[in-house]
């Protein structure tokens, strides 16, 4: 639910970063926040467990600037991946623009990466979201892991509307900005 | 938006200085030091009264995720909503109140005044604020909002290679 405010010319825009536990969703946001000018970024708040799960969410407020009058700025988040967590990950859901799907390209995390589709359209539907008519990207994140399936492989199980998909790298950033923008863009698109 | 996404909405000018009015007289009667508005999905709308020094976009995904995380707590004990939730600190306080299921009225207050008064006043600010926000969400169903001005999409995107590179 991106938000115009034509009194205070402001337009904010939410996007998710959703996918299994351990796939690099905060490992995504941490380094966009490592990369982008610091004048354009707010604060990273992170409400995670002691060892560093994602209790909550991981929130990135990043400003695009003025756009013809208007002050536009992208909030992202990421939502805790493991499965325990569902109540807290739906609540992140509402109200999305643009979700990023970072998927987990290990052989043995196929599964995870499956049942975590799933749980993103049922979550969606729940609130009366349809995945297909919202601006979605998906990243398969640890390419530089050893026993990784075939991008054609995750694309067949978790990519049938072929949405574009990109690989990624999140620990050096890999992808990470190829996926944003691609993501970013759509959502400018909605609007418009 | 596109069809089955989330909907959009907006506010203009008239609709601004109404919620505005509201809040300042709240602040006004309440004694309390800053009011502010955020909706269901973590953005802020507006602010009045004293210049916050803290991160007002943090403060609204947190505010946010505080009532939703409560609902849920609500209906896990067999309740509705809580429509209220109060944050008590040693020297500042906060009241958080539902308005028409879309947003979080946030007061801040100190200990110039009471919890007693801010919360009776929070309710006909509520009051006021839920009417005003009839209008604005009964209008975004009936008709499209003002059109961004041609370009808009063309420069964004512009900025965005310019903004999202290493």
């Amino acid at each position: 639910m991106s938000m115009i405010n034509y009194a205070s010319r402001e337009i904010n825009c939410k996007i998710v970063y959703y996918g299994p536990g351990l796939g690099g969703k905060t490992t995504n946001l941490e380094y966009i926040y490592q990369k982008v000018k610091p004048n354009t970024r707010g604060k990273l708040i992170s409400l995670a467990t002691e060892t560093e799960r994602t209790l909550f969410f991981d929130f990135l407020p990043v400003d695009l600037g003025t756009i013809r009058g208007f002050k536009t700025r992208f909030h992202l988040y990421t939502v805790p991946g493991q499965v325990y967590y569902n109540a807290s990950r739906k609540l992140i859901l509402k109200g999305v623009d643009g979700v990023v799907f970072v998927g987990d390209s290990q052989v043995e995390r196929l599964d995870a990466n499956i049942e975590a589709m799933h749980n993103l359209y049922e979550n969606l539907a729940e609130y009366g979201y349809d995945l297909r008519q919202i601006p979605f990207v998906i990243q398969y994140n640890k390419r530089d892991l050893p026993n990784v399936s075939p991008v054609e492989e995750l694309d067949q199980h978790l990519n049938p509307d072929r949405v574009p998909s990109y690989e990624g790298v999140a620990t050096t950033g890999v992808g990470v900005f190829d996926t944003l923008k691609a993501v970013a863009k759509l959502v400018i698109k909605s609007l418009g | 938006m596109a069809p089955g996404g989330a909907p959009s909405w907006s506010f203009g000018p008239s609709d601004s200085e109404r919620i505005e009015e509201i809040l300042s007289n709240l602040l006004y009667e309440s004694n309390a030091r800053c009011a502010l508005l955020v909706d269901r999905t973590g953005q802020l709308v507006t602010t009045v009264g004293e210049q916050l020094n803290f991160d007002s976009a943090a403060f609204a995904s947190l505010t946010a995720a505080d009532f939703s995380a409560n609902d849920q707590l609500a209906s896990l004990i067999g309740e509705d909503e809580f429509d209220s939730l109060f944050h008590q600190g040693r020297n500042e306080s906060m009241y958080l109140a539902d308005v028409g299921k879309r947003l979080i009225l946030v007061v801040l207050f100190s200990q110039q005044t009471t919890l007693g008064l801010v919360r009776i006043k929070i309710k006909d600010a509520v009051i006021g604020l839920s009417k005003a926000f009839e209008d604005v969400f009964g209008r975004a169903q009936e008709e499209e909002g003002p059109v961004l001005e041609r370009g808009f999409v063309d420069e964004a995107e512009d900025e965005i290679d310019r903004l999202f590179r290493e």
